[in-house]
């Protein structure tokens, strides 16, 4: 009793400070909508003409009892300029030894089921994988699908919700809600900072609205033509206590990748 | 008053003077005291976690720790649908689990929920893997599309037998729950909101059941279980006390007294628990009801000698310091010897025992302290009226009974000494069984739900973490080989209902990667070919399923989980012992160490844990008890003869309970424990007494059996009495493991009333030696000189 009392309480504090910050800064839904909106532009359109990249990337799986195990894998991503459509990427698994040159290519949509194929190599066989599981976890680990193949910018709606200072930097705090019937979120909360425009944290909330994971993004470079890329991905998960890490090496920028570099037809050439 | 005073008795009047003439003092102290402590009271806590019974350092517990660590943690809720006729596989069933299983994300903690209608179904299209859901829209599909699904769901390894029954009749839900374990009130929260669930669904779709089982369910049955029990337990208790008092004792003031006396025992040992940070769980809300049992007692000694004196024509300070001074020696040893009894509580291995016996002794200590400052307190301000002058009636009973025994002496002695050895060679048949559906009566709902669930599905899930060679293992064909006939091992085995294996898991993506041909339903026999079948299936799992709930995360091992139906300790434990067997014989190097854990496996070996230990616990407190007795009683020979009327009723008792009920849980190993205390109780009054009637009033043996009768025989019928029947209604509470408990104290206690009154005073005319009668041997022929003398 004597908790539930407090809780209360504190629910009642809460209630009363968020309720005097909105009284405070007045922001309307629909300013509040466009103002989010374009924070998450002018960061997604920050790097936009890098065309296509390549890097390699060691992704790191921690359990609640404190295991790790590592896997690393190379990326290729080819830009599609046009915001209607997604990126075009191709995963290939270098490690573990098992798994050497299995091969995902995936082509984003915003609003639908990815096009995805796998190659594996111990069958020698191209499969196309049916599925509506954008919001699954990415081989193992804390990411979903949905997390990092893209940030696509009509993936969501936005909110902004104010300014806040974060790691040193003052930032923006946009909120955004997935428009992908089949996500695993209800919502989301970016920090973006105001000097070069990245998303530097992301708190995910599940379907229950309760707080899942967070992202921390760090090590941000900045590469020929004012593109920027963290090196550093941090996702924790809030319930589990699991957490992975992915960590980039330096990126290749305009590689000369090109449509045909993402057909079904170069995965088994890939080896 | 007599001519020779112990110093005790001395310090005995002194203290009793000094409370009467500052009675208002006392009072206030002891109220203020209760008042401080009560103030702890608001930290307590309802546990409604059932690894709350298990202590950190129990083996069973780390095992099974360190498992969810590994993989996912198990706390659930597994709903069962049941339609009232027919199958499962219509369009208003399966649209039923289909809207449960999207609601049961908002169930708070939620972390993962399995259905048949989730369940990822693979299927092959030329060069296509199609993945989906295996049912969606239940609502429009027609019988064809329903045959199919039914077809699909049956004969998938997966899901048949664990989430949709055999023959079609029920289906279930499972959703996996990860508490943040921050605030007690999570499990209430979760099972609130299910329960809500429920209740919506069954109106939406009228002519199902929906019945709630599973970890959470398990561990707010605990909770409801200990609420239930004090609400409606403690107020009949107090009620049946008031009744006794007012037979026994026949003084409203004396009623009163002992009331609050009573009241304050129990609000003090609660509020020291409270500061102490314990999660109450039923077993450790038995302890009002045994403080204020136990508290009874001193009052009534100290009470009935009070009444026996203004009878006789004392003044009512003078019959209440005599009380003091005649009772306190008895009334100290007595509280302190159960105390020390329930002390012994820690030395098992389950939590709620410790804080049932820290509870009790406190509760015990503190009702000592004020039955001999608060109670004379209050009687000397209180008006009593001496009662009238009669014959002593009850006193020529025990005079009675008294030459009875000492001219039966003989036969007594041989005969209920034949009687208890024929009751303790009976003490190894008891059975213990520890299955936890069993610790809740049928008025708990989770019991009953459980019991129409088991009807459908298994109850008890035994997981096992089969060990691979090294990082990414699990592939290798020669593990694969081992962890299918390891399955196939678990399936064999009597009351397993479903064993869940990565192996078919395996074997469907080989025949999924093959067109879906027959005759690649088998195990990929290369280590690459495995490992990337996994990294596919690894991508293609919906939010909320991963592979991690079945594969640890460097793949060096996967969790195989064998569910049982409703099975007994005894028949879990062949399984278990069955299953390491086959682990020693047949598994590779690398496999050997693969245990299994669960719950179940805790509950398992719960009674072996605690009953050694408390076995151990009793003896210890059985000697300490004995040289607590040497002291109080002058007489080392008469202290080491005291433990045999002391350990005997409790022993015979369990031979009783063998013949007559034979299985227990494992909560009799507290029996020893809390009854020990009592059963000492007797013994001390009788031979305290038997002792003054030597020394004091210098009676032979046989004169002193009889003294010791007269004094507290009716003392001590009047305790019997109302011990039994507050333990006895221990019987009725929710929770078996009280009831249990509380049925074979009150037989232990019977039995020691019998043993003290027709066994000791043989013993004693038998063994007590000259040390303390000083006079020649008279267990012959004692019959002639049995001198009588009514009690002062």
């Amino acid at each position: 009793m004597f908790k539930r009392n407090l809780q209360n309480k504190l629910a009642a504090a809460l209630a009363v400070v968020t309720l005097g910050f909105s009284l405070i800064a007045p922001v309307k839904a629909d300013e509040a909508a466009d103002k989010g909106y374009e924070i998450a532009a002018r960061s997604d359109r920050s790097d936009l003409g890098f065309t296509s990249s390549e890097v390699t990337a060691v992704m790191t799986l921690t359990n609640s009892a404190g295991n790790t195990s590592t896997r690393e894998m190379y990326f290729k991503t080819l830009e599609k300029e046009n915001e209607e459509v997604g990126d075009k990427s191709l995963t290939v698994f270098e490690t573990p030894r098992d798994v050497q040159g299995t091969a995902l290519l995936s082509h984003a949509k915003i609003l639908e089921a990815d096009d995805q194929w796998l190659y594996l190599p111990a069958l020698k066989r191209v499969k196309r994988i049916s599925s509506t599981n954008k919001s699954g976890p990415f081989v193992g680990s804390e990411f979903a699908f949905e997390d990092f193949t893209s940030t696509e910018l009509n993936k969501y709606d936005y909110k902004f919700i104010g300014e806040d200072e974060f790691d040193g930097m003052k930032v923006d705090v946009v909120e955004r809600f997935p428009r992908y019937e089949n996500s695993g979120y209800v919502r989301q909360i970016a920090l973006v900072d105001q000097e070069v425009f990245q998303v530097r944290k992301i708190d995910f909330y599940d379907r229950k609205n309760s707080l899942l994971k967070t992202l921390t993004l760090k090590d941000y470079r900045e590469y020929e033509g004012g593109v920027w890329r963290a090196h550093e991905l941090e996702m924790v998960n809030h319930q589990t206590g699991k957490s992975t890490t992915l960590s980039y090496g330096d990126y290749s920028f305009k590689t000369g990748l090109q449509d045909n570099d993402f057909v079904k037809g170069v995965l088994k050439r890939i080896r | 008053m007599p001519k020779t005073m112990t110093a005790m008795d001395e310090f005995a009047v002194r203290l009793a003077k000094f409370v009467i003439g500052h009675r208002w003092l006392v009072i206030f102290a002891t109220l203020l005291t209760t008042a401080a402590v009560t103030y702890g009271a608001q930290f307590l806590q309802m546990s409604n976690n059932y690894r709350d019974f298990f202590s950190e350092s129990n083996p069973e517990l780390q095992a099974f720790e360190e498992f969810q660590g590994t993989y996912t943690k198990n706390d659930n809720f597994f709903f069962t649908i049941v339609p009232e006729e027919g199958d499962v596989f219509t369009a208003e069933t399966l649209a039923l689990v289909e809207e449960l299983t999207t609601e049961a994300w908002q169930i708070p903690f939620s972390l993962r929920v399995d259905s048949v209608t989730n369940f990822q179904h693979t299927w092959a299209d030329e060069d296509d893997l199609i993945v989906e859901d295996l049912v969606k829209g239940a609502e429009s599909l027609t019988a064809e599309e329903l045959a199919e699904k039914s077809q699909v769901a049956i004969t998938e390894p997966l899901l048949r037998d664990q989430l949709v029954a055999r023959d079609g009749r029920a289906i279930a839900v499972n959703v996996v729950l990860q508490y943040p374990q921050v605030d007690p009130f999570e499990v209430p929260q979760a099972v609130e909101y299910a329960r809500t669930l429920r209740a919506d669904l069954l109106q939406k779709y009228p002519g199902h059941k929906i019945y709630m089982t599973g970890v959470s369910m398990l561990n707010m049955a605990f909770q409801e279980a200990g609420m239930k029990d004090v609400m409606t337990m403690i107020p009949l208790m107090y009620g049946l006390l008031l009744l006794l008092m007012a037979v026994t004792v026949r003084s409203i003031a004396g009623t009163l007294v002992t009331l609050l006396m009573i009241a304050f025992a129990s609000m003090i040992g609660m509020g020291a628990a409270g500061f102490y940070g314990v999660a109450l769980t039923p077993i450790a809300l038995s302890a009002p009801t045994i403080i204020l049992t136990l508290a009874i007692a001193d009052a009534v000694h100290i009470l009935i000698t009070m009444r026996n004196s203004m009878k006789a024509g004392m003044t009512k300070r003078d019959a209440l310091i005599e009380a003091v001074r005649v009772n306190f020696l008895a009334v100290m040893i007595t509280s302190l010897t159960t105390a020390i009894g329930f002390l012994a509580l820690n030395f098992g291995d389950a939590p709620p025992f410790w804080h049932l016996g820290n509870i009790s002794a406190v509760g015990i200590v503190a009702a000592w302290a004020m039955s001999v400052t608060f109670l004379p307190a209050m009687m000397s301000l209180l008006p009593v009226r001496a009662p009238k002058l009669a014959a002593a009636n009850e006193n020529n009973f025990f005079a009675r009974l008294a030459d009875f025994v000492v001219a039966h002496n003989k036969k007594l002695f041989y005969g209920i000494g034949a009687f208890a050895i024929v009751l303790i060679s009976a003490v190894p048949q008891i059975e213990f069984n520890d299955q936890w559906t069993e610790y809740f009566d049928e008025s708990i709902e989770f019991r009953r739900d459980s019991d129409a669930s088991t009807e459908y599905f298994g109850f008890y899930p035994i997981e096992f973490s089969v060990l691979a060679k090294g990082e990414g293992g699990v592939s290798e064909p020669e593990f694969l080989q081992k962890l299918d006939e390891f399955t196939q091992f678990l399936r064999q085995q009597p009351n397993v209902t479903h064993v869940y294996s990565l192996t078919d898991i395996m074997k469907r993506l080989n025949r999924n990667m093959h067109a879906d041909e027959a005759s690649w339903y088998k195990l990929p026999d290369d280590r690459e070919l495995s490992a990337q079948y996994l990294l596919l299936y690894e991508l293609s799992l919906p939010y909320g399923l991963d592979l991690n709930d079945r594969v640890n995360i460097d793949k060096s091992a996967t969790r195989v989980t064998a569910t049982l139906t409703n099975t007994s300790t005894l028949e879990t434990k062949v399984f278990l012992d069955a299953a390491r067997g086959w682990i020693t014989e047949n598994a590779p190097e690398y496999m050997q160490a693969t245990v299994p854990t669960s719950a179940q496996v805790m509950f398992t070996y719960v009674a072996e844990r605690n009953v050694e230990s408390m076995i151990a616990g009793n003896i210890i407190a059985i000697v300490a008890i004995g040289i607590v007795m040497m002291f109080a009683l002058k007489s080392a020979r008469l202290g080491a003869l005291s433990m045999v009327p002391n350990g005997l009723p409790i022993v015979v008792a369990f031979g009783a309970w063998a013949l007559m009920v034979g299985t227990v849980g494992f909560s009799v190993a507290a029996v020893a424990s809390v009854s020990l205390g009592i059963v000492v109780d007797d013994t001390v009054h009788f031979l305290a007494k038997y002792v003054r009637g030597i020394r004091e009033k210098g009676y032979d043996r046989a004169g002193a059996i009889k003294y010791a009768f007269e004094t507290v025989g009716m003392a001590l019928v009047v305790n019997t009495v109302i011990l039994v029947i507050g333990f006895a209604y221990l019987a009725t509470s929710h929770f078996k493991m009280n009831a249990d408990m509380g049925l074979l104290t009150a037989l232990a206690i019977t039995f020691a009333l019998l043993f003290d009154f027709l066994f000791l005073p043989a013993l004693m005319l038998r063994g007590s030696g000259k040390l303390i009668s000083g006079q020649k041997d008279d267990s012959e022929g004692v019959q002639q000189n049995v001198q009588t003398q009514p009690a002062e």
